[in-house]
């Protein structure tokens, strides 16, 4: 118990930056994952390839090389040099607006051309009826699918090691190699479950908070 | 008034209809009749300004209508045969966004319009329930609403009794009467004859009135 206390504190500083990723990437790649699914139903064609493409090359390599390649690869080509936190966390609205993306499109293809006909008889404009009519029902559609890339984002935070940031992993990576014992990862183990519990019952009640129409 | 002079439609190689020309006087019931696949739900979204015409002109209360499905404004409240109620809003909902949001009017005025829509459907007890919890006749009628408190210069409905009971059939005929007596121009596209014979209004039919 004494040990365990004596670590917590390091273990506590790398869930602040895990919870730092976390967020950070929530609040850019959900936003940016709704703009691309719109932009993948354009009538513009070179629209369509651009967005096309670019979730092709995020979902088609490792994130752990898109954050090795914007870390390192962008600063080697005098392109920009991004801090390491900075760096970590645009890769990873990039990489998660791209998944985001492919589910929202889902989302916005199940909704019927009955709702869009039924606002524009009304005199609703595009940008109404997607704030007002489809994208409330396609935030209820996709909310299941969103919930498991959240999940899988805080586990797939743990990344950040690579280019030396200090998470909640890396925390406990230290503790171990330094104290040559098992307890930090069991530790590190049930902060993450305790995160990923949290978040699924989250997730139910926004859907059980959505259920009161079908 | 209600003015639609050589009105042409084709899809390739098919012609949907040509020189279409009709008239419905303010206040006028015209029901369109004629089987189904002849063109008539083409024509009425034409009307509605969600499928372009090739040809022609619409006037509504003198004012041209677009044609080539790029019209905004709701000009012709549309009741559709699916009703297209926007499941996310209560009923009372459902008839107050557009004034509110599009019409842009006082949320007092949005009120009282929504009172009396309400009573006059009479979908009172239902004013808090949501489009799944209704009966295709209670859905019909908060549609119609829905398009009545956007105050259109014509109501539009595609096969309105399709789907329905013979009460709520019954309904929807007092329910065009009544609005004819307030002074609503009405266009019905239908192929239920005994429906169309009890609204008493005049017929259009698509099979035999229309040039192709």
């Amino acid at each position: 118990m004494h040990y365990i206390l004596d670590i917590l504190p390091s273990l506590l500083d790398g869930l602040k930056m895990t919870l730092g990723v976390f967020g950070l990437t929530l609040i850019g790649a959900i936003p940016l994952g709704v703009v691309i699914a719109l932009a993948m139903q354009s009538k513009l064609v070179v629209l369509r390839s651009v967005t096309n493409m670019y979730i092709t090359i995020m979902r088609g390599t490792p994130l752990l090389l898109q954050i090795v390649f914007v870390y390192y690869g962008l600063s080697l080509a005098n392109i920009v040099t991004l801090p390491r936190f900075e760096a970590a966390v645009f890769t990873f609205i990039l990489n998660y607006a791209a998944y985001f993306a492919e589910i929202f499109r889902g989302g916005f293809q199940s909704i019927a051309q009955g709702q869009y006909d039924g606002a524009r008889v009304l005199g609703f404009s595009k940008g109404k009826t997607l704030r007002y009519i489809v994208l409330p029902q396609v935030v209820k559609v996709v909310m299941p699918s969103v919930g498991n890339e959240v999940i899988n984002l805080v586990k797939d935070s743990s990344l950040v090691y690579v280019i030396g940031l200090g998470d909640l992993m890396r925390a406990g990576n230290i503790a171990a190699a330094r104290d040559v014992s098992l307890v930090p990862y069991l530790l590190v183990g049930a902060l993450y479950l305790c995160l990923t519990v949290l978040l699924t019952y989250g997730m139910r009640y926004i859907e059980k908070r959505m259920n009161y129409y079908r | 008034m209600l003015e639609i002079k050589n009105l042409s439609k084709r899809y390739d190689d098919r012609v949907v209809f040509k020189n279409l020309n009709l008239t419905v006087a303010d206040g006028e019931i015209l029901t369109i009749i004629g089987p189904s696949g002849i063109g008539k739900t083409t024509f009425l979204r034409i009307l509605a300004g969600l499928t372009p015409a090739d040809s022609g002109s619409i006037t509504l209360d003198g004012k041209p209508l677009a044609i080539d499905g790029t019209r905004s404004g709701a000009d012709v409240g549309v009741i559709f045969q699916d009703f297209n109620l926007f499941p996310q809003y209560s009923v009372a909902e459902n008839i107050e966004l557009a004034p509110k949001l599009v019409a842009k009017k006082s949320a007092q005025a949005v009120t009282q319009e929504t009172e009396r829509l309400l009573n006059d459907m009479d979908l009172q007890a239902q004013r808090d329930q949501y489009p799944f919890q209704l009966s295709g006749g209670q859905k019909q009628r908060v549609a119609i609403a829905r398009a009545l408190a956007m105050q259109p210069g014509l109501l539009a409905y595609d096969e309105p009794t399709s789907g329905l009971d013979a009460a709520s059939t019954q309904r929807v005929t007092d329910v065009t009467k009544d609005l004819q007596q307030r002074g609503v121009t009405q266009l019905i596209v239908t192929h239920d004859l005994p429906f169309a014979e009890a609204v008493q209004g005049r017929h259009f039919d698509f099979a035999t009135d229309v040039e192709r």
